[in-house]
């Protein structure tokens, strides 16, 4: 396997998608019959209003939650058919609701994403120092490797969690939200790291609720709504006035983003009308 | 500032912890060098223990004299008290005191709750209860009570994870279940009590508490024997375990059959405590105390497993030394480690709540 640093060829089948999928969750249809490629070497970005369905899909298609009907492909073989560790030399996930354990530090941390690479014997290799260590460093997080994670920033523990999927070394990458409450050039940083691993032939699939940043980030959007893929494409194409009114009910103007050209969403200004106060 | 005992540079790489990787032919075991002398520590502590337990009683032999005999210079009578009267129960002490502790770990870890422990959900009470059942409706030979204690806890078990189920296991809510299963069973245990001849139910509330006194080898070798079986299993599922620290979607994002391994360390807990307590009854708190000690004292980020098993022997073996010679009236172990795990209990919720004050 390559070094985390050194490029990737992209692959040419898709690395991951699902056919008529449904999911249930709590006895209720999240997800109905939907299906979604992943381009290869894509950076694809979900969007969608809360509780659409985003993070259910990226959980189903992490293979964490199990298809009431239809199926997950993974490099074009059903999820299910894979251990749970050759799963996670595949394909490697972000959750939101990561716990990093009290007192560990950031090196530990990042060693345990080499989880699926270890056995009962074999807990320590030179595979594992040097994917650790590669990790680290991509991540800019090689001077803190020996402090407590609880003592970081948000925006250095966001760094450590992404050197921790990084250390897995899988082709794909998904993350769900992982710039939720970092301020705003940490989330930028976040982003960038992403584009970068993107760059050297990783395929990226992340949960954004910045519009702009995924118009910005994003080689391919989703946008979903109750449960229903509504576009995909690039950016380009898909992030319109007429969608985000449509998937949020925001009325808006989208014009180009003077620094790059994508899409830039300006919400309307619906305030109600105040008295003007004008001076005497 | 990573040791390297090893033929090669196994790893040069600074976690910000003392470890040693050890590494040979292309295995590699990695060890917290700090875990790793706590338990060496306690272990010769556990030493100590042990000669002071040979040597007391009412028969007082020299720790000399106990040395002889485990050496095999010194015979006769000190020869059959140490090594048949006491040296059985001393034994038990130490392993059924490292089951309930690696046990407490598991459920502790799988749970991310310290609360979590054996005693606290319902399984010592079941196990009473299966016992309570097998004496008053079979009549009380050692081996139906075994049964029937056996039985009612790992019955507890299965009830508690099917009532705590839900498209997953949940902490918080096999913790809860666990405690009204357990106050459920406790009442049912008070009124077999009730219903019952006095010497039965003197009998039966003294191995309610939790006691040592009845342990002879006959009882002691085979339960002695289970135990060192299922603690040689443990390691085959304690990296899984280790995993769940970090939630449940990390954890299997990163590789690990969550639910199985879930089960499968609860299992092994499971019968963990459920051997102790055929043989000694449920003695409370080692289960509770001896995994939150030991992070204490090795400062890990998760529990260390066999570091908690040495520290559980010594604290069974140290309170049992208590009930028989420090206490002038000889009383069950397990109301000794209920004082102590008391008291801990009341440490822990205090400096809890001002941790999150």
């Amino acid at each position: 396997m390559s070094s985390p640093t050194g490029p990737l060829d992209p692959p040419l089948q898709s690395p991951l998608q699902a056919a008529a999928l449904g999911l249930r969750y709590d006895r209720r249809n999240v997800i109905d019959d939907l299906d979604i490629v992943v381009p290869p070497g894509s950076f694809t970005v979900i969007i969608g209003p809360n509780a659409c369905g985003k993070s259910t899909l990226l959980r189903a298609l992490a293979g964490l939650l199990p298809a009431s009907s239809g199926t997950v492909l993974l490099d074009g073989r059903d999820i299910v058919s894979y251990s749970a560790k050759d799963t996670a030399r595949r394909l490697g996930l972000l959750p939101q609701s990561a716990v990093s354990p009290e007192g560990i530090t950031v090196a530990e941390l990042v060693a345990r994403g080499r989880y699926a690479h270890q056995r009962l014997l074999r807990q320590w290799s030179a595979a594992d120092e040097s994917a650790v260590t590669d990790a680290l460093r991509v991540t800019n997080v090689a001077d803190l490797a020996t402090r407590p994670v609880d003592e970081l920033s948000g925006g250095q523990r966001q760094r450590v969690w992404i050197a921790m999927v990084l250390a897995q070394q899988t082709p794909l990458i998904l993350l769900d939200e992982p710039t939720t409450y970092l301020d705003i050039a940490h989330q930028i940083e976040v982003l960038n790291l992403l584009h970068d691993l993107n760059g050297r032939g990783r395929t990226i699939v992340a949960v954004l609720h910045d519009l702009n940043h995924a118009a910005r980030y994003a080689s391919n959007i989703i946008a979903m709504q109750d449960g229903r893929i509504v576009a995909q494409g690039p950016p380009g194409t898909t992030i319109t006035a007429e969608l985000v009114a449509e998937v949020f009910g925001l009325a808006n103007v989208v014009i180009s983003d003077p620094l790059t050209g994508t899409p830039l969403v300006v919400p309307a200004d619906t305030r109600l009308p105040h008295p003007v106060v004008t001076g005497a | 500032m990573t040791g390297t005992v090893s033929t090669g540079p196994v790893s040069t790489l600074d976690v910000g912890r003392r470890r040693i990787v050890l590494g040979i032919r292309g295995l590699t075991v990695v060890i917290g060098l700090r875990s790793a002398l706590v338990g060496v520590l306690v272990l010769l502590v556990t030493v100590f223990l042990a000669l002071l337990a040979l040597a007391l009683g009412d028969f007082p032999l020299t720790l000399a004299e106990v040395v002889g005999v485990v050496t095999g210079q010194v015979d006769g009578l000190p020869r059959i008290v140490v090594l048949e009267w006491r040296l059985p129960r001393a034994m038990a002490a130490v392993l059924f005191g490292a089951a309930l502790a690696v046990a407490g770990a598991i459920f502790q870890t799988v749970t991310r709750n310290p609360l979590a422990s054996p005693d606290i959900i319902g399984l010592a009470n079941g196990s009473f209860t299966g016992m309570l059942v097998a004496l008053l409706v079979l009549g009380g030979s050692w081996p139906l009570l075994t049964a029937g204690s056996l039985i009612g806890g790992l019955a507890a078990a299965v009830l508690i994870y099917l009532l705590a189920y839900r498209g997953g296991l949940h902490g918080f809510r096999f913790i809860v279940v666990g405690i009204g299963i357990s106050a459920m069973l406790a009442s049912v245990n008070t009124w077999m009590l009730l219903r019952v001849e006095l010497e039965t139910a003197l009998f039966a509330s003294a191995w309610g508490a939790g006691t040592l006194n009845s342990v002879t080898a006959a009882t002691a070798v085979p339960a002695g024997l289970s135990i060192v079986l299922l603690l040689a299993l443990v390691p085959l599922v304690a990296p899984a375990v280790r995993q769940l620290d970090l939630g449940d979607d990390a954890a299997s994002a990163t590789g690990v059959a969550v639910g199985r391994a879930r089960l499968a360390a609860i299992a092994l807990a499971v019968c963990l405590v459920s051997v102790v307590t055929a043989v000694a009854g449920p003695i409370a708190f080692v289960a509770l105390a001896a995994p939150q000690i030991t992070r204490r004292l090795t400062a890990t980020p998760g529990i260390p497993f066999v570091t908690t098993g040495i520290v559980g022997g010594a604290l069974l073996l140290g309170s049992d030394l208590i009930a028989q010679h420090v206490i002038p009236l000889t009383v069950p172990v397990g109301v000794v480690t209920v004082v102590l795990g008391g008291s801990y209990l009341v440490w822990l919720l205090i400096h809890e709540s001002r941790r999150r004050a």
